[in-house]
């Protein structure tokens, strides 16, 4: 997804609008496929393509059985249907489950990575190389589901903390692993879940151990890329008392016609006075003017607050998919602990975006906040739908939520579920939404001041858009005013 | 600069220019005056390329280029302002944000590279100390929350910046007090020269009082019925309106 590497010298990012001369391009940028000799599984699930993945993976015995509990339980459930949102149904037994780049020997360096899985970051402008450099970002690339190349891994080790994928730690760091791995969302917890549980082939796995602060933000670029393969990514971050991490998750996808699922599980654990901040920027293929094609991302993330005084943190900006059906949540179970929840999301031409967050306050004194600004343009449809839920010991618990929409033209839909659920007559909780339309007069302004009209939508939905955007780091945030740029190219005018 | 001939334009099926003729050379200061409906706020917009109007005859020639073929932003480019009688807000967008992507966006229309963040904040330091305009208002999101005396403040601090060519003044007085009108026409005259123009168009003869111009034109029902010399508009002050249209009138039915 990275269109342009951070460079330092770009200090004026919120200014920076020449970014806006390169987005002249109205096809998805990023649409092309690598031609690597892929590893694959046959078609459809089974329980003995479970197995075979596992054994792929040289997995314990253990974990194995982890996967067949929750494929088990998956046969049982059926697809939910509850989502403001409509697709064809998702033939399960047309998915190729397991995918990996060959390579002979397991790379040491960047320098013995396939010089054509190379070029695609080359082409995403992702030089790891670069980003090594210049931007301080430990990046964990993992491509078609397996991890490619880890960087900073040393400087990282020498602190305690372990950011490696998901599958290096089933072998490393087992304990950890069985500790912690579905204990967040466990694999009942839904359809797509226990589906994930089931085949995930790889992911990201990042422990910071009791009192260390992460000195860089930890970044993982998830990209799919074989032609029919579901991605089941696994994504499990864990801090330990008195920690910080910041996470950046960003993502591009080859152009397809098939529609192609995406159902990946991020659990976050934050202990006592640790904070977690996870941001992330979704670029994913949204199929072409028509609806064609496109990504179903049906994703489940969910974060604890277990410890008092803990924090965790989710900022998205979702410009891709054809659908988007994600709730980020957290629960506050520890007293005096903070879920906070900022969200942008673009939806153009026929794209459907039904997203939101969950803030389940357990623990007293526990504060929430949810700003979501949903965009919507072209024929698309954008729903909030959010949970604010206080439970009988949760004392004080406050919450605050913001929802803003803003339409361009006159075809798209903004919609907004609010659910609130109070069992303590302690609690604060408030709301507030409204929705707006870009004027004529707005972009007419910006016209007689020389600026063009899609810039000028750019500048009106970046305003609209700050009080999230402020809340990415830096290198994200550039990229993300591009996106919001890209994602709406001729729709005013 | 700017030569208007047998202007005519409207809105939907309303005719509401009807013939205008005007030339502004560099140097020179205009007012348009007339009474509410006569049409000044649909010459500036018409001027500036607002798309609901339609030009029906006549032609606008703006240095030598055929002003009606250009898009509203190439307009801009070309050097043409205009001040907008209500400049409508854009929440979120810092001001010094929008002025900056504004300049670079003329800058680049005329060839010129981009300015940097130290050459836009040294250009900046320099018009706010001419315009006396604060820092704090241009940190602010464009014109949200801004009281009406600081939004035409700030579209006369956006004019110091662009240096336009021609500046379109479209009632820039109304609603503000008289501490306001001298501050606003202060930074007018603060940029007046003689490779620039000002149009200033106005209902009352008060702003002139402070920007004084060489020219005064009487709008009324979408033509220009008189013009004359700064005393017409002391005229117009103490005789009102109606003289004009009775003198229009008598002559329609004559």
């Amino acid at each position: 997804m990275k269109t342009e590497i951070y460079q330092p010298e770009k200090t004026d990012r919120k200014e920076d609008l020449d970014i806006l001369e390169q987005t002249v391009l109205n096809e998805y940028k990023y649409g092309f496929v690598t031609d690597i000799e892929a590893d694959e599984a046959p078609k459809g699930l089974s329980e003995d393509i479970v197995r075979f993945i596992s054994a792929k993976k040289n997995e314990p015995e253990w974990m194995l059985d982890w996967r067949l509990k929750a494929f088990r339980q998956w046969q049982k459930m059926t697809e939910p249907n509850w989502a403001n949102v409509t697709f064809p149904p998702v033939n399960y037994q047309d998915i190729i489950y397991y995918s990996a780049p060959k390579q002979k020997i397991k790379p040491n360096s960047l320098d013995e990575i396939d010089p054509e899985l190379r070029r695609t970051f080359e082409k995403l402008g992702i030089s790891l190389e670069e980003q090594k450099r210049l931007t301080g970002v430990a990046v964990d690339a993992v491509i078609d589901s397996v991890s490619i190349g880890t960087t900073f891994k040393k400087q990282l080790a020498e602190l305690g903390i372990i950011f490696c994928s998901m599958s290096e730690a089933i072998q490393e760091h087992p304990e950890l692993i069985r500790q912690y791995l579905g204990s967040v969302v466990p694999v009942t917890d839904n359809y797509f879940v226990a589906l994930n549980s089931a085949v995930f082939s790889d992911g990201s796995f990042c422990f910071i151990p009791k009192g260390v602060r992460c000195p860089m933000e930890l970044s993982t670029y998830f990209r799919i890329n074989a032609e029919n393969t579901g991605q089941f990514e696994r994504t499990l971050i864990v801090a330990e008392d008195n920690s910080y991490v910041s996470y950046l998750e960003g993502c591009t996808a080859p152009m397809r016609d098939e529609n192609q699922l995406h159902a990946a599980v991020v659990e976050l654990v934050a202990l006592e006075h640790a904070e977690i901040k996870y941001s992330t920027v979704q670029n994913w293929y949204p199929g072409d003017k028509d609806g064609k094609g496109g990504i179903y991302n049906f994703v489940t993330k969910r974060g604890i607050c277990k410890g008092d005084h803990s924090k965790i943190s989710w900022t998205q900006v979702e410009t891709g998919s054809a659908i988007t059906w994600k709730y980020p949540s957290v629960i506050l179970k520890g007293d005096h602990s903070v879920g906070e929840f900022y969200s942008v999301a673009v939806t153009n031409h026929h794209q459907q975006a039904d997203t939101g967050t969950k803030m389940m306050h357990v623990g007293k004194n526990t504060r929430s906040r949810i700003v979501s600004k949903g965009i919507s343009a072209g024929r698309s449809n954008n729903s909030y739908r959010g949970l604010v839920q206080v439970g009988r010991n949760a004392d004080k618990a406050r919450n605050f939520s913001q929802c803003d929409s803003l339409l361009l033209g006159d075809k798209c839909g903004a919609h907004t579920f609010p659910y609130i659920e109070v069992k303590n007559n302690t609690a604060v909780v408030e709301h507030e939404a409204t929705t707006s339309k870009i004027g004529e007069d707005q972009i007419f302004y910006c016209n007689q001041r020389g600026i063009d009209t899609e810039t000028a939508v750019a500048l009106i939905i970046n305003g609209f858009a700050k009080e999230v955007m402020n809340q990415l780091p830096m290198e994200f945030a550039v990229e993300a005013q591009k996106l919001l740029a890209i994602s709406l190219e001729g729709s005013v005018g | 600069m700017l030569k208007i001939q047998n202007l005519h334009a409207g809105i939907e099926e309303k005719k509401i220019l009807k013939g205008i003729n005007l030339e502004v050379k560099p140097g020179e200061v205009h007012a348009i005056m007339g009474p509410n409906g006569s049409g000044k706020s649909t010459l500036a917009s018409v001027l500036a390329g607002r798309e609901n109007f339609e030009v029906t005859d006549g032609s606008v020639e703006f240095y030598g280029k055929d002003l009606l073929e250009l898009a509203p932003e190439e307009r801009a480019g070309e050097g043409l302002f205009l001040a907008f009688q209500y400049p409508v807000e854009i929440p979120g967008l810092t001001t010094t944000n929008f002025i900056k992507t504004a300049v670079n966006e003329v800058r680049k229309y005329r060839g010129q590279d981009a300015l940097d963040a130290v050459g836009f904040l040294k250009l900046m330091k320099e018009k706010m100390g001419l315009m006396n305009i604060d820092q704090s208002l241009l940190s602010r999101p464009l014109n949200e929350g801004f009281s009406g005396g600081e939004k035409k403040r700030n579209e006369i601090f956006q004019m110091a910046m662009l240096e336009p060519r021609l500046a379109i003044l479209d009632e820039t007085d109304s609603g503000l007090d008289i501490d306001a009108i001298r501050i606003v026409s202060n930074g007018v005259n603060k940029i007046r020269g003689k490779d620039n123009a000002v149009l200033v168009i106005t209902h009352y003869q008060r702003l002139l009082d402070y920007i004084v111009p060489d020219f005064v034109h009487v709008l009324y029902k979408g033509r220009i019925v008189k013009s004359g010399t700064k005393e017409l508009a002391l005229e117009l002050e103490e005789r009102g309106y109606d003289f004009i249209k009775n003198e229009v009138n008598i002559g329609e039915e004559a």
